[in-house]
């Protein structure tokens, strides 16, 4: 492949995803069967050119694009280093596999006449959120945002009844969120004059110590985490996750929060800088409070739920709070490390725990884990993933969960911060006491129901997923990685 | 069907529509292509759309339906589309994976015939420009179309 087809790979993600996308509005008069197979194809596509663009950016550097020709800063440049590319081989590989499960559930849950539409916002989606990962612009990242967003908005309300109101309070919320960001992003543009990230990052040196350049910061960092359900702005998020229907919670929780917790973290380190952090952000150093308590309060919801989606939805609130507590201390290579390994091995997880529940939502409709009794013994395959997926959000080794908290801990120690590690410990029991009460209910009780397995179409990702969270579990482990998790630290440090 | 869905005769809003509907149309045109450059997309396609929804005001929901389905104006939505992406794209295919999207002078087969900047005006004229102006006619109508059958499809 020679390198300047590879280069042409960011933008043709991004405007074959839209196109097909509304491809799937029109085929959809003639044909309703088809659509699936458009997103599928779309999406496998895709994943193929992220998976190549990935290679190019870690053989032969990053790639830079000029939208129309035009040269930066006049123009939208696309830029993808190794941070933007992982990230994108992340969330694409999850939409495919969010894809190839998403049929028969979507066959059950949705009304076939609502097809065509659904699937041209769930590829509006995932192109919206591929854009968000690709850009180097910023305000062609509020634009993408909007587009990735107001796709989700849409999907959370399909199901109807109650989910129309987890969609509008998600609406609301994550209106307000983009407007802080868009205010913040005008403010950057009244003091320095470009949106284009790299040319910012060099004009803001001189200007860290104006104030509208600190508000600005601060509008950023808080439209972005209303976006990514940061606590305590997560208020959205659960109900979203619990309401919606199993294919689009399964791509939410694993496309969507991981496309803007990566937004998060390239506006804060890539835009601002670490000098800017320790400097002239002395709240910064209240990131990991709000983060530990995140873990704790989060983990005693989550503690509280009889719903395991809106358990499940209280657990990501504790994984992206890992990720701000690996980036809070950024002095730390490996608590940095820990962070961004985290988008990889959460989405994982997460993505297997959702599809299994899923599975078992489509088989038997349960969705009170009080009644899992049984279950275990009728459909052995999900119930393991499910355990698989549970095992590795508490952070039992081999799996990634655990990865993440290692990391996390060598990060604590080596800035000798022992209460981080101690949260860290605690974060890990308390996981503990809210899947147990899952796992004890799924493989400890007994009784007669008559579910049976999922299809293959569901069971096949589930198993995938479940397999890769022990599979790259023991790769990082290995530590043949650590070459390329150095290089994603260096890319934001 | 609803008592006011029908459509009542009057001699004067009739005859005054009939007379402004082509000129109301021309004018949208000239907005979407009239300029040598890029603007107007936008202001065209609601002009036109003004246009239709006037139709529709005039002599009924149910005769602008006839006269544009439901499956067309979905098409239109995406048809504009297509224009704007698939020229952007056209710039990337034409020159073998060389050239950038949206860079519109390396099509190469109106770049032979007035050359690169030229070729840039005349794409963004006619070709994005429509597309833009096609997507919103088509999205506003279906805006006032969810608007006006609103009760209709509740009962």
């Amino acid at each position: 492949m020679n390198d300047i087809a590879v280069h042409q790979f960011p933008v043709l993600i991004v405007t074959t995803g839209v196109f097909s996308a509304l491809t799937i509005l029109v085929v959809g008069l003639f044909n309703r069967k088809l659509c699936y197979y458009i997103v599928l194809f779309t999406t496998t596509f895709h994943f193929v050119l992220s998976i190549l663009t990935l290679n190019h950016v870690l053989t032969k550097g990053r790639i830079q694009y000029w939208l129309g020709g035009w040269r930066p800063p006049w123009g939208i440049e696309y830029v993808v280093d190794e941070l933007n590319a992982y990230v994108l081989v992340v969330i694409l590989f999850l939409s495919f596999l969010g894809i190839v499960y998403s049929k028969r559930s979507v066959e059950k849950e949705i009304d076939e006449r609502k097809h065509p539409t659904f699937y041209t916002l769930m590829q509006l989606l995932i192109a919206g959120c591929c854009g968000v990962v690709v850009t180097g612009d910023v305000f062609n990242l509020f634009v993408l945002a909007e587009v990735a967003s107001l796709s989700t908005y849409a999907l959370v309300a399909v199901a109807g009844g109650r989910a129309l109101r987890a969609s509008y309070n998600y609406l609301i919320l994550g209106s307000l969120g983009i407007c802080f960001y868009l205010l913040g992003i005008g403010f950057l543009y009244a003091v320095t004059g470009t949106l284009n990230m790299i040319d910012m990052k060099i004009l803001l040196q001189n200007l860290y110590y104006n104030k509208m350049v600190q508000v600005a910061f601060v509008l950023v960092l808080v439209g972005l985490g209303i976006k990514a359900a940061v606590f305590p702005l997560h208020t959205w998020q659960p109900d979203a996750y619990t309401y919606a229907p199993s294919a689009v919670t399964l791509i939410m929780s694993t496309v969507v929060a991981k496309a803007f917790i990566y937004a998060l973290i390239r506006l804060v380190f890539s835009v601002f800088t670490i000098d800017f952090l320790k400097i002239y952000v002395d709240a910064w150093s209240l990131i990991p409070v709000i983060s530990a308590v995140a873990i704790v309060v989060a983990s005693i919801l989550a503690y509280r739920q009889n719903d395991i989606k809106r358990m499940l939805a209280y657990s990501s609130v504790v994984n992206i709070a890992y990720i701000t507590l690996g980036i809070s201390y950024f002095t730390s290579h490996w608590s940095l490390s820990g962070a961004l390994v985290n988008i990889l091995n959460h989405a994982i997880a997460k993505g297997c725990a959702f599809a299994a529940v899923g599975a078992i939502i489509y088989k038997t409709g349960i969705k009170d884990i009080r009644n899992y009794a049984g279950l275990a013994k009728k459909m052995p395959y999900t119930s393991a993933a499910l355990l698989i997926a549970m095992l590795s959000l508490i952070g039992l080794p081999p799996s990634v969960g655990f990865v993440t908290k290692f990391y996390l801990a060598i990060g604590s120690l080596e800035v000798q911060n022992y209460l981080m590690l101690a949260i860290i410990l605690l974060g890990t029991l308390l996981t503990l006491a809210y899947f147990l009460k899952v796992i004890e209910e799924l493989y400890f009780k007994h009784s007669e129901n008559n579910a049976e397995e999922a299809p293959l179409s569901m069971l096949a990702p589930t198993m995938f997923l479940a397999i890769l969270c022990l599979a790259f579990g023991v790769y990082w482990l290995t530590g043949i990685p650590l070459d390329f998790v150095e290089k994603l630290v260096t890319v934001i440090r | 069907m609803k008592e006011y869905y029908k459509y009542k005769r009057d001699i004067i809003v009739d005859t005054t529509s009939r007379k402004m509907l082509p000129i109301v149309l021309a004018f949208g045109l000239y907005t979407m292509i009239g300029s040598k450059g890029a603007g107007g997309g936008f202001q065209g396609g609601c002009i036109v759309a003004a246009a239709y929804i006037l139709h529709a005001l005039v002599f009924g929901f149910i005769e602008g339906r006839r006269k544009m389905p439901e499956s067309w104006n979905t098409f239109f939505m995406s048809f504009g589309l297509y224009l704007y992406c698939g020229c952007g794209l056209l710039s990337i295919f034409a020159s073998l994976l060389v050239a950038e999207f949206l860079n519109y002078s390396a099509f190469w087969p109106i770049t032979q015939l007035v050359g690169p900047h030229e070729a840039r005006a005349v794409q963004i004229e006619f070709i994005i420009e429509v597309g833009i102006g096609v997507t919103v006619f088509a999205s506003f109508v279906s805006m006032f179309y969810d608007l006006a059958w609103k009760d209709e499809e509740e009962d």
